[in-house]
């Protein structure tokens, strides 16, 4: 059943907030999601007073510099810092996205920072994707083969076979699109979720792959596939501006031409 | 604790005590956007349709009983109570057939591109209003 208020012990209280230093002109405010599991308090939101000046233009860049002049215990993950490695995905300003793809300019008004929704949390901004990374295994994301490569090349392709792939061989696992979606919200024990059924096609849509069948069965289940009611977040949401309500309607779509 | 999923809400600090991991804001935190709040109308006007299904009922026993019993229930019909009742089932009913073409759509493979979702999805809304303005005009018109 869902559950649509938040647990007691995850209510969000005010925070501390921390001004901007003295001179200060262009200044935004961050509201930031906090939780130190050493505390044993309930998660808050912090506000920092942030010198547009003296930052630069993505919302990662003030977390860094948050984290690098203000409050060094504040807790992310980053990498790339150029929307390839997916890591700094986080909720602003009520959208999932990646922190180092989000100017800071697109935000009106103050710049609210929570971690993706519906998720566990570790600490402050960094969500326990064990779950997700566990559905994901599940599908079993690899080429699976019965028949042994030729012994003097590569496994080919057409340029039309490989076309069929565009579009989700670039999905990064930032699990933005998954954590927007309310089905994935209220069942996300069971259904799989946007991010993991895109991987599933993937590899159903592949021309080398030989367990489409099987691939197909596993995925016939009220839960882990149709809990997708075509809600659409997901697109809506991806950073990469791919479409898994897309593919995952593709699967449904071989499911029923299989029944024949 | 009284759900055994909540188990897997355990961590530990870092000097080893046992700590309930919270849950992140969802509802509290995602922007309403057209793609979730018309899914979620969806489901509202599919609600919404199944106890208007019972005004329907109600109707027509009523024809089928007597005459006083049917003069009963179109008295209420007619009443400003009633109109909002009738109003609010004839707006779910478009709403939900509109929105049921679209689903169709999607569910034939058309209509995923987020251009198309945005431009359907308006369609539905204005198509709903026309329709169930079209509609009360009839009823208020036949009263």
């Amino acid at each position: 059943m869902a559950e649509f208020r938040l647990p007691k012990h995850s209510k969000v209280k005010p925070g501390r907030t921390f001004p901007a230093v003295a001179g200060a002109t262009r200044t935004k405010n961050f509201k930031v999601y906090r939780w130190n599991p050493d505390d044993g308090e309930n998660p808050s939101t912090d506000t920092f007073e942030i010198d547009l000046d003296a930052c630069g233009p993505m919302v990662l860049d003030a977390l860094v510099k948050i984290k690098n002049e203000i409050d060094p215990t504040l807790t992310f993950r980053r990498s790339c810092r150029e929307g390839i490695c997916g890591s700094c995905a986080m909720n602003i300003d009520g959208t999932n996205t990646l922190a180092c793809l989000k100017p800071i300019a697109d935000v009106k008004g103050e710049v609210r920072i929570n971690p993706l929704p519906h998720m566990l949390v570790v600490k402050d901004l960094v969500p326990d994707l064990s779950k997700a990374y566990a559905q994901l295994r599940s599908i079993e994301p690899w080429l699976k083969v019965d028949t042994p490569a030729p012994p003097d090349s590569e496994r080919l392709q057409s340029k039309e076979e490989r076309s069929q792939l565009d579009g989700m061989w670039e999905c990064i696992l930032c699990f933005c699109c998954t954590t927007s979606c309310p089905s994935y919200w209220w069942n996300g024990d069971r259904y799989l979720g946007p991010a993991v059924l895109l991987q599933a096609y993937r590899w159903i849509a592949d021309s080398r792959d030989e367990r489409t069948g099987e691939r197909l069965d596993a995925l016939q289940d009220p839960f882990k596939l149709y809990r997708c009611h075509t809600i659409m977040n997901c697109t809506q949401t991806c950073p990469k501006g791919l479409n898994p309500a897309k593919a995952i309607s593709k699967i449904k779509q071989l499911l029923v031409e299989r029944q024949g | 604790m009284t759900n055994p999923r909540d188990a897997l809400t355990i961590a530990r600090t870092s000097d080893g005590r046992l700590v309930r991991r919270p849950l992140s804001p969802h509802l509290q935190a995602y922007k309403p956007q057209i793609t979730s709040v018309l899914s979620i109308m969806n489901r509202m006007t599919g609600i919404a349709l199944s106890v208007g299904t019972l005004l329907l009922v109600w109707w027509f026993v009523a024809a089928a009983s007597s005459d006083s019993a049917y003069a009963g229930v179109s008295g209420f019909m007619r009443s400003p109570l009633g109109l909002l009742f009738l109003f609010g089932w004839i707006a779910s009913l478009w709403y939900h057939f509109c929105n049921g073409i679209r689903h169709l759509a999607w569910d034939a493979g058309m209509g995923f591109e987020l251009p198309t979702v945005y431009a359907t999805g308006w369609a539905v809304v204005g198509a709903t209003g026309v329709l169930t303005v079209v509609t009360m005009i009839a009823v208020v018109m036949a009263l």
